[in-house]
């Protein structure tokens, strides 16, 4: 990822943070229309968000990483994210890239794997197989957004029913539905560690 | 006033809060905007949303990242018919600007947007859009020039051509890039001088914020009706513009252009007043937030990440935005550090060569009009270049060194670059 090896020394702030989350794909896996969905759903909410992307080489297959911050109050730092309070992986080829987002112990971190372990990663993780709810609701790999609703299980941060307004008027009709069924299944199915 | 108090009710009493509200409505800002109006869009989003609710006749644009997404979002509404705009698609950024006088000097609204080596490719023009006073809006995603390539968010562009006769305005985030760009028109069209609003590459122009819109018809009251000048072309049968100027008289146009860059700083001032009255979010030329001896001058979306640490770590420092960058508001940069001590200007943008960045220059510039006696000492940072990220370490340490300086009368850090390794 560019510029990883600058990453700097977080001397302790005092300021209040808005809940930050990092998410970790490939792209052309829907990293920010997850992001987005996500920021939508926080306003609809009456929430404060941003969504933001990050580019290497911008093309399918190469790491992505996006953010988003939510906030009951008005959001006006636009730096990077070094410590998420969360991280989503949605590829879990890029679980070995986790070394440098930042991580701590109170961290979540959220994997689409299929594995019962994952070693080697600091923080609290959670896994779904949102791969499995994807193939099996779309038949095909689509597993951004069932990601989502694993997100919203771990950390509520938006309202079902905000992602439920946001997910149907991003992609209506029957393929809305079948988003919000993967993310209802994703939010029950996924389990700490 | 920027007060930034109203928006965290659960430190402050409830009279307080009362009082603050009272005296924000007044300076005629709205301190409760309905969270629910609030819509999720990237920066180019509400750039290219904001134009399509200004009844533009023309837009002459080529794509570039980061401000592709504003000319394909527009040539959608276009496309859609949900606009009558004459779009033009044209094969590189020099045909835009031309094409986008072309149509400017027939008496039509025109926008168009660009970042970067865009900016670069038509500066030719940008001096035959200014010198022609023609009232263009152009929007520039902020970007890094080459070489070598990078498509990240620096000044470097919109600095290289500071000296085009462009009013400059620089927007922090994705509801000041819509305002802004509403507002650009009634400036442009009131003093006939072509208008630049700058928001930064990736971070504004592709970070999607909550924005509260304006609807078309509340705009049309606000925007002058389109001119029908006297000196349109084709009107008239013998009429060139632009035409050659000898040294006998070249140099008047050139004066007439300066007293029409001047006039925009009130022009923005009363635009933004009735802008306020149109949709309770007023601006200044220059804002400031929070108090001390210490000041820390920076324009677009750094403002806002260094006013919240500062906020939120309870630090003394004053937190000085410029927002309308040319023509330079010395006046109100003056007003803004009165009792400072020590100034710190960071720019995102490397004058190669100069004795400091850009903004630095102009701050510096207006402070050596100051008595040596109350001339705070000053240094000036060039960071964040090709995107990079000034990170809150780094921002620590620069505000520990303003409030040294603040102290002794002098900064021993010297000027420089901040964020590079060594």
């Amino acid at each position: 990822m560019p510029g990883t090896d600058r990453v700097p020394i977080m001397k302790k702030t005092t300021y209040n943070k808005p809940l930050e989350i990092a998410w970790l794909g490939r792209g052309g896996q829907g990293v920010v229309t997850a992001c987005q969905t996500l920021t939508k759903a926080a306003l609809l909410d009456g929430e404060y968000s941003q969504a933001f992307p990050e580019f290497g080489p911008e093309r399918t297959g190469a790491p992505v990483r996006g953010f988003n911050r939510v906030s009951s109050e008005p959001i006006d730092v636009h730096n990077q994210i070094y410590e998420p309070d969360v991280v989503v992986v949605i590829d879990p080829t890029l679980i070995p890239l986790l070394k440098e987002m930042g991580l701590k112990p109170e961290t979540k971190v959220i994997i689409n794997t299929n594995e019962a372990v994952v070693g080697g990663v600091m923080g609290k993780v959670f896994t779904v197989d949102a791969t499995r709810i994807a193939i099996d609701i779309f038949g095909k790999p689509l597993f951004n957004t069932p990601m989502l609703g694993a997100l919203v299980k771990v950390t509520e941060v938006v309202s079902m029913d905000s992602l439920k307004t946001t997910i149907t008027g991003r992609f209506g009709g029957e393929m809305g539905a079948k988003n919000f069924s993967a993310i209802e299944r994703a939010h029950k199915e996924v389990k700490p560690l | 006033m920027y007060l930034m108090d109203f928006r965290r009710p659960s430190a402050l009493s409830a009279a307080r809060q009362l009082i603050i509200q009272a005296i924000t409505r007044a300076a005629g800002r709205d301190c409760t905007v309905a969270k629910s109006k609030l819509i999720g869009m990237t920066g180019d989003e509400a750039v290219a949303q904001a134009a399509k609710i200004c009844d533009v006749d023309v837009v002459a644009a080529y794509p570039i990242t980061p401000q592709t997404i504003i000319v394909e979002a527009f040539s959608n509404y276009v496309a859609s018919g949900e606009i009558k705009t004459e779009y033009v698609c044209v094969e590189s950024e020099h045909s835009a600007m031309s094409a986008s006088v072309g149509a400017s000097l027939a008496g039509a609204r025109v926008f168009t947007a660009t970042s970067s080596q865009g900016l670069a490719l038509m500066h030719e023009i940008l001096y035959i859009a200014s010198g022609s006073r023609c009232p263009i809006v152009m929007a520039v995603a902020n970007r890094a020039l080459s070489s070598p390539i990078n498509i990240h968010g620096d000044h470097s562009d919109s600095m290289g051509s500071r000296d085009s006769g462009w009013v400059q305005l620089y927007c922090e985030n994705a509801q000041e890039a819509y305002d802004t760009t509403i507002m650009a028109f009634k400036i442009a069209e009131e003093i006939n001088m072509p208008v630049m609003v700058n928001l930064d590459g990736f971070i504004t122009s592709h970070c999607m914020e909550g924005v509260s819109t304006i609807d078309e018809s509340t705009v049309a009251k606000f925007l002058p009706a389109k001119k029908l000048n006297g000196w349109l072309l084709g009107e008239h049968e013998t009429l060139s513009m632009g035409a050659l100027c000898l040294p006998d008289y070249y140099f008047e146009f050139k004066k007439q252009q300066e007293d029409a860059m001047h006039a925009a700083l009130p022009s923005f001032e009363k635009t933004s007043m009735d802008f306020a009255k149109t949709s309770g979010r007023s601006y200044k030329a220059v804002e400031t937030a929070g108090d001390g001896d210490a000041a820390i001058i920076c324009m677009s979306s750094t403002a806002g990440t260094i006013r919240t640490m500062v906020r939120d770590s309870g630090e003394k420092l004053k937190v000085i935005k410029v927002r309308l960058y040319r023509p330079f508001p010395a006046q109100q940069l003056k007003e803004a550090l009165k009792g400072v001590k020590s100034v710190t200007v960071l720019d995102r943008a490397c004058s190669f060569g100069a004795p400091t960045g850009p903004l630095g220059s102009d701050v510096k510039s207006v402070l050596y009009g100051m008595p040596e006696s109350t001339r705070p000492a000053i240094r000036n940072i060039v960071y964040g270049l090709g995107g990079r990220d000034l990170n809150p370490t780094e921002l620590s340490d620069i505000f520990a060194e303003a409030h040294k300086a603040a102290k002794s009368g002098k900064f021993t850090t010297e000027s420089g670059f901040v964020g590079a390794r060594e």
